[in-house]
């Protein structure tokens, strides 16, 4: 008789166990990303942005009624650092998604990890290379340089601008997107006049303005850079009253660059910047609106700071990750993998994402909104 | 039984701690830890090699370090060179330039190296930002393969990308360690020891001291270039990094940490500086501030360093 209980029981009690386990089993999320270092400036509201999102997913129930579980790793912003915390998040943590790479360098240093153990990665670093050729299990939410210079160049196209002078920063930022604007240019119909450069601690740029406003027939000028650069330029166009419209680039998309500006010299400046920049101007049925406004109020209640658009990628990348978990319905590293290639439509801060098998970027030119400063303030121009 | 001679027992106790750990590895994440260990001991062998022996301090050795990992990124590309070989190319460059840098530095006496290897160190870490077309600059740049584990694989023997570069670079390490210690025990090893103790004293025995030093400092740049080569191939990918500022000031730490006139102490304090990162992460913020504390509270009780402090105790010749 206790025999008998015995063979049923065990065998039940074991069944019972192993499907208890199952419930449990969380969903772990890795990410590395510079919250420390040179990089802080993105690795920061990066990773308040992901401990702020996992709480309230868990407080709303989790994924599919399982609890989700944020590894997070500070790598200061190096690589060799970066490799070694992916590692640790495969092989030690048992991730099954990775989020990260604040810089080009540290996502590099992620993806060949992800890519080797086959485990989804979204980085959340600008260049083209992360992306471009499109490798299995590495996809990006911020958008490119080029795709700003496009935006740009649209603009210009719609002015009636063919012949333009630009003035780039020497810095990663302002180098990177000087080339990428000077390749996509001749697309638009645009000739560079004038291509001068400063040193990102320069304190005055009125010798290389004078010579663009002296060089014959420019219509325009553009400024690639990041940082206290471009508010010179701005303050320095406006000192040698150059008529001209003045174009920004998405580096300096925040209220930081008109203070340092002024709100004279910055009266009708015009860059490509994110919806998330303009949550209140955006029009209701846009799109991205709900997620917008939602982030930037629950981003600034939790942290004090205001929203940037940094905070804004790794938002997306956790969007479109627990998306694509959802829809899955598996936290295998494959189905989720699948799953994100399939996404459509979605709308988060940066822009609608589509990702198709080769398109691990998802984002096009619609992403970018080209705003204009009037009375110190953002406007929309479309 | 003979008694073994502090050399073999050294290598011994390495190659004995480089075997027998994976056992106890939970997951294949440790492989990648130690495997940092050994570069990072490879590089701070380097030290003791050109502090512990010689007594003189660098500041700049990430600035070869940065040279040998460029090399396996540039040499394969644009020379057609082997990595293998691009890793020798790295260390003769290295050899070439620490001669140069050293060779009327050295002739004067006091803290000019530390101030000349503080400039090197920063002059590469700027080149290596800045040259954006040859380097990648800030971004970095991808580093070919090996081709060593595809290798032993045809051969019969499959490893995983973390096993490999464990045992390869415990190898590399071990082959490192062999070569400091028998320098040690050889003539020069003394006469450095001598002009270590009291320059003076040296050149009156008749030390060519200014040759010596800038042999030691020669040599320490090679192990820094190797190593650096090792973390380049490794990852697969190089920024610049592996030359910044606080990556020199790192190597200096461990070697004195972890005792900088004893190879295996050396070793030892690459372990430790490695590890408490890793270990310090559910710290976050405090993490720096932990690990200041630990350099501080060593710095104070344990002078010698970690190692050496730890085996007098032990052995119970405490002063």
């Amino acid at each position: 008789m206790i025999k008998k209980t015995l063979t049923t029981t065990v065998p039940a009690a074991l069944v019972a166990l192993a499907l208890a386990s199952a419930a449990s089993a969380e969903i772990r999320i890795g990410a590395s990303v510079s919250a420390t270092g040179p990089a802080a400036f993105l690795g920061d509201p990066e990773a308040k942005t992901l401990e702020m999102l996992v709480e309230d997913l868990n407080a709303k129930g989790g994924i599919n009624g399982e609890e989700v579980a944020l590894v997070l790793y500070d790598d200061g912003g190096d690589a060799n650092k970066a490799r070694t915390f992916a590692t640790r998040l495969i092989e030690d943590d048992e991730v099954q998604a990775i989020i990260g790479g604040s810089t080009t360098g540290t996502s590099m240093a992620i993806l060949s990890v992800a890519e080797d153990a086959e485990i989804p990665f979204i980085s959340l670093a600008g260049a083209i290379d992360i992306i471009d050729p499109v490798k299995p299990y590495t996809f990006k939410t911020p958008h490119t340089d080029r795709m700003a210079c496009q935006k740009i160049f649209e603009d210009m196209q719609k002015r009636g601008i063919a012949k333009i002078g630009m003035i780039s920063g020497t810095d990663g930022f302002g180098a990177s997107m000087q080339a990428q604007c000077k390749e996509v240019a001749g697309d638009y119909g645009i000739e560079i006049a004038a291509d001068e450069t400063y040193d990102p601690k320069d304190a005055d740029m009125t010798a290389q303005l004078t010579k663009i406003k002296n060089a014959e027939g420019v219509q325009a000028v553009l400024n690639p850079g990041f940082g206290q650069g471009p508010s010179i330029v701005t303050r320095n166009y406006k000192q040698l009253a150059i008529d001209l419209p003045l174009y920004q680039s998405h580096g300096v998309a925040s209220d930081g660059f008109i203070e340092l500006a002024g709100k004279d010299a910055a009266e009708g400046v015009r860059l490509p910047g994110t919806a998330l920049l303009v949550a209140e101007l955006l029009p209701e049925g846009d799109a991205q609106k709900p997620v917008v406004t939602a982030y930037k109020a629950a981003f600034e209640e939790r942290t004090k700071t205001p929203v940037g658009t940094f905070g804004g990628y790794a938002h997306d990348a956790f969007l479109i990750l627990t998306d694509a978990i959802t829809r899955a319905g598996s936290t295998e590293p494959e189905a989720i993998r699948d799953a994100i290639e399939a996404t459509k439509g979605l709308a988060g801060t940066t822009g609608v994402y589509a990702f198709t098998p080769e398109d691990h970027l998802g984002l096009d030119l619609s992403a970018f909104r080209m705003l204009e400063i009037k009375g110190g303030e953002w406007t929309l121009v479309e | 039984m003979p008694k073994l001679s502090a050399k073999s027992a050294t290598l011994l106790v390495l190659a004995a701690l480089i075997a027998v750990t994976p056992f106890f590895f939970p997951s294949g994440y440790y492989y990648r830890v130690g495997a940092l260990i050994f570069v990072n001991g490879l590089a701070v062998t380097g030290i003791v090699i050109l502090t512990g022996y010689a007594g003189q301090i660098s500041l700049g050795h990430a600035g070869f370090a940065g040279i040998g990992g460029y090399a396996c990124a540039l040499a394969p590309t644009h020379l057609g060179l082997h990595p293998s070989l691009a890793v020798v190319l790295g260390a003769a460059i290295s050899a070439v330039l620490a001669w140069l840098v050293g060779r009327p530095i050295l002739r004067l006496k006091g803290y000019y190296l530390a101030v000349a290897t503080l400039g090197f160190g920063i002059l590469v870490a700027m080149v290596l930002n800045n040259e954006r077309a040859l380097t990648g600059g800030p971004d970095g740049i991808a580093v070919p393969d090996l081709g060593l584990r595809g290798l032993l694989k045809d051969w019969g023997l499959e490893l995983t990308n973390g096993q490999f570069w464990y045992f390869f670079c415990g190898l590399v390490l071990l082959a490192g360690a062999w070569i400091a210690l028998n320098l040690h025990q050889s003539p020069t090893g003394r006469a450095l020891r001598a002009l270590h103790g009291s320059e003076i004293a040296a050149r009156t025995v008749g030390v060519d001291v200014a040759r010596l030093k800038l042999q030691a400092f020669v040599i320490s740049a090679v192990y820094a270039s190797v190593a650096g080569s090792l973390v380049a191939l490794q990852n697969k990918f190089i920024t610049p990094d592996v030359a910044g500022f606080m990556h020199s000031i790192e190597m200096v730490t461990m070697a004195v940490l972890g005792g900088a006139g004893s190879v295996l102490g050396a070793i030892f304090g690459a372990g430790v500086l490695t590890l408490l990162p890793q270990a310090l992460t559910v710290l976050a913020e405090y993490e720096q501030l932990v690990l200041g504390l630990v350099m501080m509270l060593v710095m104070i009780f344990l002078r010698d360093g970690l190692l050496p402090s730890i085996l007098r105790k032990l052995r119970g010749t405490g002063e």
